[in-house]
């Protein structure tokens, strides 16, 4: 109780420090999520969504609530380096969830910018969907209502096919502690396509909080890849709630990679509008130490002739824990639904922990679902089985965790990414892979 | 005596195994029971038993399977002292097991799985990893050899395999290896009078004056295709008989009880 009000007090002291100072049509959120916050509170115990994941830790911290983005001007080159050679993109950059202008061009196809000034710039696009797929049901979701005051813009245009793929790098960076919000908007108009790799990063050392709110629209005919690599540092704590709506016959594809990262939280909330809406989504979580990973899906079939299909895996060494809570979610009128739902995890070790918690609830009656889950420990049988060909343990131990995350790195369809990520993995998995493996700045 | 002079001794008398006084015991219980049994280079010995007699508890710690604890004796291979090798050291050393159940292993291609055995064999040698092209070749041949359908080895190990595929795949990962102990696991049982054809053949192929052949089976049928020097029978945990191949006929023809 007593960390709420704290919260509400400096929630309404931020808010009445940024509303207007850089004028957006993000300050109409402001006093709504302010409010829902007051209703709701924080995110604890009391909200069956957050029954695995405990920010109270987090919480507690006195946190800097003010965005601060980085002003000065700064050579890209310096900072960040794509360590895939083939992997060439239009590359747009925020740090600490202020968009920063790199000078990029982007082709003709494509608008991308800082969300406030292209709430000005165009107005009525950004009206049409802002705040259109975030619920205020979501606590993180009120504090990023009330506090963001930026992030991405993306507007694929109508017809709009975008060969190359657009690569989006948050960072954190700065030398005091920050509690990030940011917005992201990313609209895909009637039959476009495009590919984005989204990157979670952090530069310097200090300990972050970051709560990304990113709302997705997919219009009629449209496809949308969406490819999320997290590799940031051990004092992270990051919630990053996706929104997507999808109308009629669209393709949304999205992949999650966390290699790093001290207490992630990653919500997928997908709405299936309309005819022939297809998603498919997959993610893979490599946690260790005292880290912790929380996957979070929500896919409505709201309309009939939908189909989605969810491959969630983890593994977890040391005193690593997670959890993954998929809900497919069929409405009375959503027959002729095909909804798969899968979740695997290994445990390394005995204080390893994974929470799953697969959910189906199904209202229509001519429809086809699965879901299942599994938690254990590596194959022993298949484990001496290698070890009687030649291959030692610990050889044979990589060999099988490899093979289970490749799974999931198969379904990148960017080639020279599904490289760059097979071979992040692999680093990762034999403990060679930091943090800061695309970083120029070595801070620790 | 010490090591080397053990070594040079069992090279001189041509033993490639020596199991003296083998007990082994799996959660407490004894189910080997002071096996003795001189295998030299070049023979084929055949294992026979009924069912729980101590077959595969008998190659399950010949290949050092940690569930099964050996409790008094020991297992010379080459001189060698084979219960202090880890498995995969037994395996790099030329000891081979055709499991009786072969373990599927999702996700990991037979084509990266034998390319990383390979290398960790030659590595063991003091070899460089074989070269792509080698190692294709390598395949093509060892699959010619035991008939495997080349389809089989872009899949996942034994996934989705058929029971005689399993098999045949046990083979050759044989003929790919080419151990000097080998040790077939009940490699007849699931397999048809065709498959059971090819998979022998395929083992009397590899068979050369400087390796050894462990058959463990249920039934003479297999001993007709591979011919053993020497049958064993197996029975509540020790050796209780010896012979040559005729005994194997005779056990088809009378069982096992009157060895009681």
């Amino acid at each position: 109780m007593e960390l709420k009000q704290k919260y509400i007090d400096a929630i309404t002291k931020t808010v009445s420090e940024i509303s207007g100072e850089k004028p957006s049509q993000l300050d109409k959120f402001r006093n709504v999520g302010l409010k829902h916050f007051v209703e709701l509170g924080l995110p604890d115990k009391s909200d069956e969504n957050w029954l695995y994941t405990d920010l109270s830790t987090a919480f507690s911290t006195n946190w800097e609530l003010k965005p601060k983005g980085l002003h000065r001007k700064i050579d890209i080159e310096t900072i960040f380096t794509c360590d895939v050679p083939d992997f060439d993109t239009h590359l747009a950059i925020a740090f600490n969830g202020q968009y920063f202008d790199t000078g990029t061009d982007f082709p003709d196809g494509v608008i991308v910018g800082s969300l406030a000034k292209m709430s000005e710039q165009y107005p009525q696009l950004v009206e049409k969907y802002l705040f259109k797929a975030a619920s205020h049901e979501q606590r993180m979701t009120n504090l990023n209502a009330a506090l963001a005051t930026d992030g991405f813009f993306l507007y694929i245009k109508e017809n709009a096919r975008i060969e190359k793929p657009i690569q989006i790098v948050n960072a954190a960076f700065g030398n005091e502690s920050f509690f990030i919000n940011q917005h992201n908007l990313i609209i895909a108009g009637k039959n476009s396509f495009a590919q984005i790799a989204y990157c979670d990063h952090t530069l310097s050392a200090t300990p972050f909080f970051i709560n990304q709110l990113t709302e997705v629209f997919l219009e009629e005919n449209s496809e949308l890849e969406f490819y999320n690599v997290q590799n940031s540092h051990n004092d992270t704590t990051q919630v990053s709630s996706i929104y997507v709506n999808q109308n009629r016959n669209t393709n949304f594809h999205s992949n999650i990679v966390t290699l790093h990262g001290g207490l992630i939280r990653n919500e997928l909330r997908v709405k299936l509008l309309d005819k022939e809406a297809n998603c498919n989504i997959s993610a893979i979580n490599l946690t260790d130490r005292k880290q912790h990973v929380d996957n979070h899906t929500c896919i409505d079939h709201i309309a009939p002739h939908c189909t989605s299909n969810q491959l969630y895996k983890g593994i977890y060494d040391d005193e690593g824990t997670g959890a993954f809570t998929g809900k497919i979610y069929v409405n009375k009128g959503a027959q002729k639904t095909e909804a798969y739902q899968s979740n695997k995890n290994i445990l390394l070790t005995p204080n390893a922990k994974v929470h799953s918690r697969p959910q189906l609830e199904i209202y229509a009656d001519d429809v086809k679902c699965s879901h299942g889950a599994t938690t254990g420990q590596l194959d022993q049988n298949a484990m001496f089985y290698m070890q009687s060909r030649g291959i030692d343990k610990k050889e044979a131990r990589m060999l099988m965790m490899y093979a289970f995350a490749n799974e999931i790195v198969s379904k990148i369809k960017i080639e020279p990414l599904a490289a760059k990520i097979e071979g992040m993995i692999y680093r990762r998995l034999r403990g060679e892979l930091s943090r800061c493996a695309n970083c120029a700045i070595k801070c620790s | 005596m010490s090591d080397n002079l053990i070594i040079d001794k069992y090279k001189t008398d041509n033993i490639m195994l020596q199991i003296k006084d083998l007990h082994a015991s799996v959660d407490g219980k004894e189910i080997l029971k002071g096996i003795n049994l001189t295998i030299k280079a070049g023979e084929v010995h055949a294992i026979m038993g009924p069912n729980g007699s101590g077959k595969s508890t008998l190659s399950a710690v010949l290949t050092g399977n940690e569930r099964f604890q050996v409790t008094q004796g020991e297992i010379r291979y080459k001189g060698k002292n084979l219960l202090e090798m880890a498995p995969e050291i037994r395996s790099r050393e030329g000891i081979f097991l055709s499991f009786q159940y072969p373990v599927e292993i999702p996700g990991v291609s037979m084509v990266n799985f034998m390319k990383t055995v390979v290398n960790e064999h030659r590595k063991y040698k003091g070899l460089d990893p074989i070269s792509a092209s080698d190692f294709l070749k390598l395949m093509r041949d060892k699959k010619e050899l035991v008939g495997i359908d080349s389809q089989l080895t872009n899949r996942p190990v034994n996934e989705g395999f058929s029971g005689g595929e399993k098999k045949k795949n046990e083979i050759y990962q044989m003929a790919m290896l080419e151990p000097t102990l080998a040790i077939l696991d009940e490699t007849d049982s699931g397999l048809d009078i065709d498959a059971l054809r090819i998979v022998a053949n395929g083992v009397n192929k590899l068979r050369t004056k400087d390796n050894a052949t462990i058959v463990i089976t249920h039934y003479q049928r297999l001993l007709e295709y591979i011919v053993p020097d020497f049958v064993h029978v197996l029975y509540q945990g020790s050796i209780v008989k010896t012979g040559t191949k005729e005994l194997a006929l005779e056990l088809e023809e009378k069982g096992y009880d009157w060895l009681k």
